[in-house]
């Protein structure tokens, strides 16, 4: 699609609450203020923006445990987002999930998930729903290059493809499964490459990092699937600046791999695009980073201001009336 | 009434529901032209067509995991899993995902699910095809665990878990499959959580799950010729349980006789002992709880080594007089 003004605004604006609401995350664990551990999608912005700026608001996303990401893509109310990352009653999740089951069903994000690859068959669920629900809705799977290598992964594309679901599989690569590099084995092109195998109607990787691209890719793919012409698996190379969770010492990178990598920002590479193509002036492209860090920071108030759970409440929601 | 057999009451139960709400639809391996490994769903793929009987090939985590996935946007899937044995490859889908998705989204979903699967032993399927693992799903909150015992119970069970808005492990034995008894030809519902108390006796009570149930009441026929009473209990639901039908009867008779297939450590037997010990019905105990379960090993493929595994009539007789002369 052509990226006109209102869309840029948006998209940079989503991109740079993202990056407030991790490094706000970081600083509120640092400061003692979070009880559990949390996956920092700092550096991955474009795919998550890129990929989800393809959908109508009916349309449904599944997670991965780094989400962050992908929920403000989706819509979250920031408020609810990180009142559920400290863990408080208004959250999303009641505080029963935090940072790694975020999920918000009624705007169409049917969560993140704790376990590596665990919601890929769910995605080949949901796309066998929607099928039969016949109301022409998609839904975007996103899942780590970690996830590739499960049993989960290869049974899910075998059962995507035959019941030819409307779903796009988006492996977002950041190169690491905790500490175990994507380039031992699943390089990019081979993780696409299963695609192929399993019969995906369209298999690529794109540069990750660059939010047009991965739209143009996310985009194609998802029409098709909307007018019934199956799954597709997109690979979108990107990095993680941060550690796997707060346990991760870097052991197996380098800092000059990680600075070679933060060259190649996400955030800034589409900034300057927009500013370049003169879609937005250097002023309004600062107001929106503004914007985005005064809304985290807003969030961050609200959180803090919210109750706990109360005990009492604890075994409620485990089984439906 | 007609008489059908258990193996038919489950699939009309299904037929019913499916021809009742457009939402309902089967997944599993062979489910389609071949019918299923114990022919459960033959013929359904002919009256509904392949896009509500979803044949799939050998990915018992995936389509556990898509019946969860559908369910999660308002369908209501009944998955097979062709052998209890392979629960086992589909549990993380069941386990982690499946009975926690509710809870752990704060309330926003639900996973109306049920998965059937057959369990048990007896026809010589050996270690991998003959197992009972209800206790493993029990142990589990979020999912219900549903374990039938007769052709009527396991219609009206079935029902009652298709419209449930809970993951539901249905557990059906293969040994049951093949048994008659009067069903009703129409749609009814047995409430989840209610146990059936299946012979009503006054000198002790037999609380048997799955095919347990069958072989107490053989028990008990014969021992009412020694003049002793049993009464058996089956629970039906094993999660959630019915404890008040359990202590009501244990402070009927005082003596109580847990039977069960699955191997004694750790399984469902341990949970019934623990409820009784903890309820009013502890004080009117006459005799210790004793459990019969099955034998602390994997199940041989030998007819006979097969046989001594799991808990038969006569074990049961013998148990019963046993408990009977007991005294605290």
């Amino acid at each position: 699609m052509k990226l006109v003004k209102e869309n840029a605004e948006k998209y940079l604006l989503q991109m740079y609450q993202i990056r407030a609401f991790e490094e706000q995350a970081e600083k509120s664990y640092m400061a003692g203020k979070i009880h559990g551990t949390m996956h920092l999608s700092i550096g991955q912005e474009a795919s998550a923006v890129g990929s989800i700026s393809t959908l109508e608001p009916t349309d449904y996303i599944i997670g991965h445990h780094r989400g962050h990401g992908l929920c403000i893509s989706k819509g979250a109310d920031l408020n609810l987002m990180m009142a559920e990352f400290y863990g408080k009653e208004n959250g999303y999740c009641r505080g029963r999930g935090g940072s790694m089951h975020i999920a918000d069903v009624k705007g169409g994000n049917l969560g993140a998930n704790g376990v590596v690859g665990g919601g890929i068959p769910l995605a080949v669920g949901v796309g066998i729903g929607l099928k039969m629900q016949k109301e022409n809705r998609v839904l975007l799977a996103f899942f780590g290059d970690g996830a590739a290598s499960t049993g989960a992964f290869h049974e899910s594309m075998i059962l995507a493809v035959l019941y030819q679901v409307p779903v796009v599989f988006i492996c977002e690569n950041n190169q690491y499964a905790m500490s175990f590099s994507a380039s031992d084995w699943t390089t990019s092109k081979k993780i696409a490459a299963h695609g192929v195998i399993y019969g995906m109607a369209e298999s690529c990787s794109t540069d990750g990092n660059d939010l047009l691209e991965v739209q143009s890719a996310v985009e194609a793919a998802v029409k098709r699937a909307r007018e019934g012409g199956g799954p597709s698996l997109i690979v979108n190379d990107t990095y993680r600046w941060r550690g796997h969770s707060k346990s991760d010492r870097n052991r197996y990178r380098t800092a000059e791999e990680i600075e070679e990598w933060k060259k190649k920002d996400p955030i800034l590479k589409f900034r300057n695009y927009c500013l370049s193509k003169k879609i937005l002036t250097e002023k309004e492209a600062d107001e929106i980073k503004e914007k985005g860090y005064a809304d985290i920071e807003a969030a961050r108030v609200f959180a803090e201001s919210s109750p706990d759970p109360k005990v009492e409440t604890l075994e409620e929601g485990v089984y439906a009336p | 009434m007609r008489e059908i057999t258990y193996l038919e009451a489950i699939r009309e139960a299904m037929t019913q529901e499916m021809e009742r709400d457009s939402r309902v639809f089967l997944i599993g391996e062979d489910i389609g032209e071949y019918g299923g490994a114990f022919q459960v769903t033959y013929g359904m793929l002919e009256k509904f067509g392949p896009e509500r009987i979803l044949d799939t090939p050998i990915t018992e985590l995936a389509l556990t995991g898509a019946a969860t996935g559908a369910a999660l946007i308002g369908m209501r899937p009944i998955a097979e899993i062709m052998f209890m044995d392979f629960t086992t490859l589909a549990s993380e889908q069941l386990v982690n995902q499946a009975a926690k998705l509710r809870f752990m989204f704060g309330g926003q979903s639900t996973v109306p699910m049920v998965l059937r699967t057959p369990a048990g032993s007896g026809t010589g399927a050996a270690e991998h095809h003959s197992q009972s693992f209800e206790n493993w799903f029990v142990h589990v909150p979020g999912l219900k665990v549903v374990m039938p015992t007769t052709p009527y119970d396991v219609k009206g069970l079935l029902i009652s878990s298709i419209r449930d808005d809970n993951p539901i492990v249905f557990i059906e034995h293969k040994l049951l499959y093949k048994t008659k008894g009067e069903v009703p030809e129409g749609l009814y519902e047995i409430p989840l959580g209610k146990a059936d108390i299946k012979r009503a006796g006054k000198d002790l009570s037999i609380i048997a799950t799955g095919i347990m149930v069958q072989k107490s009441l053989q028990a008990a026929e014969e021992l009412i010729k020694e003049g002793l009473d049993i009464e058996v209990v089956d629970p039906r639901t094993l999660r959630p349980l019915d404890t008040e039908t359990i202590v009501n009867s244990v402070k009927k008779t005082g003596k109580v006789l847990i039977v069960h297939e699955a191997v004694k450590t750790g399984g469902f037997g341990g949970e019934l002992a623990g409820v009784i010990a903890e309820s009013e019905a502890f004080g009117y105990l006459e005799a210790p709880i004793i459990r019969l379960a099955g034998r602390e090993v994997p199940i041989p493929y030998n007819r006979e080594l097969e046989k001594a595994s799991v808990p038969q009539v006569e074990d049961i007789i013998e148990k019963a007089r046993e408990l009977a002369t007991l005294k605290v």
